[in-house]
């Protein structure tokens, strides 16, 4: 897995609660073999008109945000499927972070969404609503606005017209280990081989 | 110490404690399919790594595969390359497979249970959300992604912090007709698609010791539409009695058996023990389910109408016009007047013997309406053979329905049964999310005597009263 430092990009906000794995990327796409490739299959029910050209009123579609790689969403973002399909089509569209917002009881992400994005070193961050309003607003002025991700600093900075804005967040410091480095899950797990036989030994 | 059931299922599986919130969990069962484990058995062989426990895993074919004659014979190129993967990937590594055409096929979650593959006490992943289902033993059971799956074949554990403890208690008797469907549609109505996230669902009380095996398993199938990664209900006679029946050729057998319940038996929520949520539901008066909107928790009583824009707590009114928008409907309408136009009877909720009854009772001796298209497909080729010797398919035959194969059909659109832009269906599947079963499709979520009901009158009824 490559190593997540920091990177500047584009912003793109896709501004609807809930968006499920079906929408993510629908089931017609998870027929294939490879790991690769999924990248047109991202929101392609809200993205294509029916005769498969692009919908002129979706945000990806819009010059603006063309070469994305920050997304900013709403809350239960990933809901559904376990579909790993789906962190595949966000990071080969190009996005190598996902922002929704956490408020009270309702998460910003579904569990098994999440752990997949971990997985493939999709970057997921949880901001307070308040924060994730104010992104979606400069959105709304400045399409087309950059940020830069920070993961060892922990900061995402908007490069907004009237200045930059800074929003900190957190990461598991597992994970965010993980990320830094670019470790590979099975190979550290293996380093517990005599542990896993030992349990296989005992039941 | 008290502990709850999952505590306990958690802690005898701890292979080691990570330090980090994070624990090496040991896998018992590994549930494999076509769909999400291709790349995963690409990505072992180019690590050069071998399946570490073949006799752990078990693999069948079920979201590709179309369900009528012509099944052996797969048309759609990519569909097949994933089947063709699956057949070579398993011969290769020696999992055990249950191939298209073989007696044992079908659903995935539908055949761990039936062939003894599901056990209490155990420690169950698939690449499959609704892997939840098999919690109904009193099982951790959850849904893992591609990497995941690849984990656990390399290593048979997998890296897990441990989820919250949700008490979901059901008191009361359910109305005649009233069923497991309905309950969990209700719980998901009440708490929302985010309800249960990071949690584990135990479901207990005098409603879930009154159903069966098999309505159990519609529960915890639809753990996940609540949110939670698991739904768990304690193992009791009816489960060591489910497992004792019929050929479960992986299950143990007379004095394993007996020896195996008598652990079982331990596989309770200690007196004490503390949950971090708890919410009971009474079922007295819970009415038949019928989701109106694109999402499990957009559902309302049969009796009850389409919501008004911002009567929904969970959702903004934006989101609920987007919702009608695409369902084509207005508040204020009542369910009973929405007519549909396709009946799908099947899926790992509700693709089961008695809800193929539950079904049959009520279109006996009836015609599906004209203008309605209704198919039943039997979520297990086991689940066939036994409906056929009770003669179920001649009933539904009969009715003017199509009596299919195994598999999952038109749950979720990636075979040959789908819906078509703005159909509507009576589904007895899990999800209505937008496109689910064919894009534009429009689904409402329903057990299977309502879904066989509305094929009948071509809107939906409440069955109480037919």
């Amino acid at each position: 897995m490559e190593k997540f430092k920091t990177f500047t990009g584009v912003v793109a906000g896709v501004d609807r609660a809930n968006i499920d794995t079906d929408a993510i990327i629908p089931k017609e796409y998870l027929k294939s073999i490879k790991r690769t490739g999924f990248g047109a299959a991202l929101f392609s029910d809200w993205r294509y008109n029916n005769d498969g050209s692009d919908n002129p009123s979706f945000v990806l579609n819009k010059p603006e945000t063309a070469g994305a790689q920050v997304l900013v969403a709403r809350n239960n973002f990933g809901c559904g499927s376990s579909r790993e399909h789906a962190v595949w089509a966000v990071q080969q569209y190009g996005f190598k972070v996902v922002i929704a917002p956490q408020q009270d009881d309702v998460p910003a992400f579904a569990d098994i969404f999440r752990g997949n994005c971990g997985k493939n070193g999709l970057l997921t961050i949880e901001m307070p609503t308040a924060q994730v309003d104010e992104i979606f607003q400069t959105l709304e002025k400045e399409p087309g606005v950059k940020a830069t991700v920070n993961l060892e600093a922990q900061t995402v900075t908007v490069h907004s017209a009237s200045g930059d804005k800074v929003y900190p967040f957190s990461t598991d410091p597992v994970l965010r280990n993980k990320l830094l480095n670019g470790l590979d899950d099975i190979a550290q797990t293996l380093q517990y081989a005599a542990d896993i036989a030992a349990y296989e030994a005992r039941h | 110490m008290s502990k709850t059931l999952f505590d306990k299922i958690w802690d005898a599986h701890v292979v080691k404690d990570l330090g980090n919130g994070e624990v090496l969990l040991y896998i018992d069962r590994h549930l494999v399919h076509e769909v999400t484990s291709p790349q995963a058995f690409e990505g072992l062989r180019l690590a050069g790594r071998k399946v570490r426990c073949p006799e752990r895993t078990f693999a069948t074919m079920d979201h590709n595969v179309p369900t009528d004659e012509n099944r052996m014979n797969i048309t759609d190129p990519i569909a097949k390359a994933q089947i063709d993967a699956l057949t070579d990937n398993a011969a290769e590594t020696g999992v055990t497979l249950f191939p298209l055409g073989d007696d044992r096929q079908g659903v995935i979650h539908i055949i761990g249970p039936e062939q003894g593959i599901v056990l209490p006490g155990m420690t169950v992943v698939c690449g499959d959300s609704h892997t939840a289902t098999h919690g109904a033993f009193g099982s951790i059971a959850f849904g893992i992604g591609t990497s995941e799956v690849e984990h656990v074949l390399a290593t048979q554990t997998l890296r897990q912090k441990k989820p919250k403890n949700y008490k979901v208690e059901f008191t009361g008797k359910l109305q005649k007709g009233v069923t497991a469907k309905d309950m969990v549609l209700k719980l998901i109505g009440i708490i929302g698609t985010a309800g249960g996230t990071g949690c584990a669902f135990e479901f207990c009380g005098e409603a879930i010791r009154a159903l069966s095996m098999e309505g159990r398993l519609t529960i915890c199938n639809m753990a996940i539409e609540g949110g939670a990664r698991a739904g768990l209900v304690a193992p009791d006679q009816i489960t060591f009695d489910y497992v004792a029946s019929g050929n479960r050729v992986y299950a143990p057998k007379g004095a394993e058996l007996e020896k195996a319940i008598a652990e079982w038996k331990k596989l309770t929520t200690d007196k004490g023990a503390k949950f971090d949520h708890e919410l009971t539901i009474d079922v007295s008066d819970l009415a038949p389910q019928v989701t109106w909107g694109t999402s499990p928790g957009m559902v309302t009583d049969v009796t009850g109408e389409v919501p008004a824009l911002d009567a929904v707590p969970e959702y903004s009114p934006v989101d609920v016009r987007n919702a009608l928008n695409y369902m084509g409907l207005e508040p204020g309408m009542k369910m009973t007047d929405i007519s549909i136009e396709t009946v799908f009877l099947g899926s790992c909720t509700n693709g089961r013997l008695e809800d193929l009854r539950e079904a049959a009772k009520m279109i006996q001796g009836k015609k599906v309406a004209k203008g309605v298209r209704m198919i039943v497909v039997p979520g297990s080729e086991a689940v066939r053979y036994a409906a056929e010797k009770e003669r179920l398919d001649r009933i539904f035959v009969e009715a003017g329905a199509e009596w299919r194969y195994a598999g999952c059909s038109m749950c979720l659109a990636m075979n040959p049964d789908k819906l078509k832009d703005k159909e509507r269906c009576a589904s007895t599947s899990n999800r209505n999310f937008e496109g689910r079963q064919g894009k534009g499709g429009r689904t409402h979520l329903v057990s299977p005597a309502m879904a066989a009901a509305a094929a009948v009158a071509g809107h939906f009824v409440d069955i109480r009263n037919v």
